[in-house]
């Protein structure tokens, strides 16, 4: 596995310059914390979930390169999604984090974070990846209870 | 002989990560152990093992003179008085919480005072924070320059009458700052407290002596100075540790025992309940052994040059930030690559064969105020040499190199 199978021009990009950094506030709005403690790594996502669908969404924190690309690709993806797909996708991205094969149109529908498919390879960096879906997974669980 | 020759002793220093060989610039989290220690831990268990203070057999007999015979071998160490001084624990952290909740509980009370730094590392924090929560004492917070360097002033001026303990790093894992911690002892016996230092840093890599630097209580770790993992020391004064209550009950530290009560046996036993780490003693004994041959005098010179030269050569790297001095450094260098982050950093060291810390260094309120959330770590020691800092200095012109256009 070298290196540039991990960091990705599109990932690089991503972590450049990342899509929907910022706050959402309002009654409608839930803000998740989560920390990756190992590392220090932080993010604070902000979704706005109404009539079933996730309107908005936005992230502020600090982290790697990895954990800033996949925030920024994973709200770049799943704004005006249902929440339904928004689940599906998150754990279509889960499984390939955590070294499954992906079929098709499961790629397809994962767009940009296919780049992310490498992490699978660096067990180091797993957690990187994920942190931003682990409170996405918080966000939808708490909206539904 | 110090330095790279050194890795014919160490088989792990002899494999490659990939195509390129290891280069293991993470010593101050864990070092390497030499093939004499794992032999030593081997032998024991295929020749000596039973349990210790037990068995009448002449195995029990075996353990039990190779376990008090570790003992010794650290007295002699550290230079303590008498090897009833010596409590072998789990590591640093078990040692500074015993005294925590030993000492700590029963000595302090409403308003009396712990002081210590803020660069200081969770093991050496956390136990003084519930301590203080629990006795109504106040921690008392000695404001380091921004470097990293206590001024011994401003160190002694800090400590008060009501001063109990002052607990410091000897080194600190972050920044390789040395403390004066002769000066703080002074001062604080001057008031009637004590002083802990949290030798994990400093024991590997100096020649100690707890009599002159007149130490109240040192904690310290095997396994990060070439020993194994699971075995650590509590040195204390015995007029200290004979009026100390036990930390956890059981086997082998009693005197006599009934339905309603017991009495306890004297340190060091006192405080090493149920069956102690008796092949980690082993090994770690062995381990003194080796840096004995080495010298540490000579480890120590070996060890501030190599980190002096790194911290030069990173130093002069455009875009490079050092944390801490630039001078006098023990051990470790702290640093990052411009906005490149720590762990991206260590990502393409890693594939280069470099293995260095990244992250908080368990120092979250000292990375606070560097103003960052993690850092790189390099840390060097006896098996390093002049060729592992070349390796970083390429390492670190790699990461410029492949990152450079993002986050130049």
């Amino acid at each position: 596995m070298s290196l540039d199978d991990l960091y990705r021009q599109v990932i690089l990009d991503h972590a450049q310059h990342p899509r929907a950094r910022g706050v959402l506030s309002g009654d409608d709005v839930r803000a998740i914390d989560l920390k990756n403690p190992t590392c220090g790594d932080h993010i604070t996502l902000y979704v706005r979930i109404q009539d079933g669908k996730v309107q908005d969404i936005r992230f502020t924190g600090e982290g790697c390169s990895i954990s800033q690309a996949s925030a920024s690709m994973m709200a770049d993806m799943l704004k005006g999604q249902n929440i339904e797909a928004a689940e599906r996708v998150k754990d279509i991205f889960l499984k390939m984090i955590q070294g499954h094969d992906l079929v098709e149109s499961e790629e397809e529908t994962l767009g940009d974070a296919v780049a992310l498919k490498g992490v699978a390879q660096f067990p180091a960096r797993i957690k990187c990846a994920t942190l931003a879906w682990k409170a996405l997974e918080q966000g939808i669980t708490d909206h539904s209870s | 002989m110090i330095g790279r020759a050194l890795i014919e002793d160490f088989p792990i220093l002899q494999q490659k990560i990939g195509d390129a060989p290891l280069v293991y610039l993470d010593s101050a989290a864990s070092s390497q152990k030499p093939r004499a220690v794992i032999e030593a831990i081997s032998r024991y268990y295929e020749h000596d093992h039973a349990n210790v203070h037990r068995g009448v057999h002449t195995l029990g007999s075996r353990a039990t003179e190779a376990y008090e015979g570790a003992r010794e071998k650290v007295r002699r160490f550290i230079h303590a008085r008498r090897a009833s001084e010596i409590v072998f624990t789990r590591g640093t952290t078990a040692s500074l919480n015993l005294i925590a909740k030993t000492y700590g509980e029963a000595k302090l009370g409403p308003g009396d005072e712990i002081v210590l730094t803020p660069n200081e590392h969770h093991a050496n924090l956390l136990p003084w924070q519930r301590l203080a929560r629990q006795t109504g004492a106040r921690l008392v917070f000695v404001e380091p320059s921004p470097e990293g360097i206590l001024d011994e002033t401003r160190l002694t001026q800090a400590i008060s009458p009501r001063t109990k303990i002052v607990a410091l790093a000897h080194v600190s894992n972050v920044l390789g700052t040395i403390q004066p911690i002769q000066a703080a002892a002074a001062r604080v016996h001057e008031v009637g407290g004590v002083i802990v230092i949290d030798g994990a840093q400093s024991v590997p890599h100096m020649p100690y002596d707890v009599q002159a630097l007149d130490i109240d209580f040192l904690a310290f770790s095997g396994h990060k100075m070439l020993g194994p993992t699971g075995i650590g020391v509590l040195y204390g004064k015995y007029e200290l540790l004979k009026d100390m209550e036990p930390y956890e009950l059981g086997g082998e530290m009693i005197d006599t025992v009934s339905l309603h009560e017991a009495t306890w046996r004297d340190p060091p036993w006192r405080f090493e309940a149920g069956t102690p780490p008796i092949a980690e003693a082993v090994g770690l004994a062995a381990a003194i052994d080796y840096l004995e041959g080495l010298g540490m005098n000579e480890v120590e010179a070996h060890v501030l040059r190599l980190t002096e030269s790194a911290t030069r050569a990173l130093g002069e790297i455009p875009g490079v930030t050092i944390y801490g001095p630039r001078a006098g450094r023990h051990a470790v260098l702290t640093f990052n690559i411009g906005s490149i982050h720590a762990h991206d950093t260590a990502t393409v060291f890693d594939s280069m064969g470099i293995a260095v810390r990244a992250g908080h260094h368990c120092a979250q309120p000292l990375m606070k105020r560097l103003g960052v959330n993690s850092t790189v770590r390099a840390s060097f020691y006896v098996y390093n040499d002049m060729q592992d800092v070349e390796a970083l200095v390429a390492g670190v012109h790699h990461v410029k190199e492949f990152f450079g256009d993002v986050f130049g």
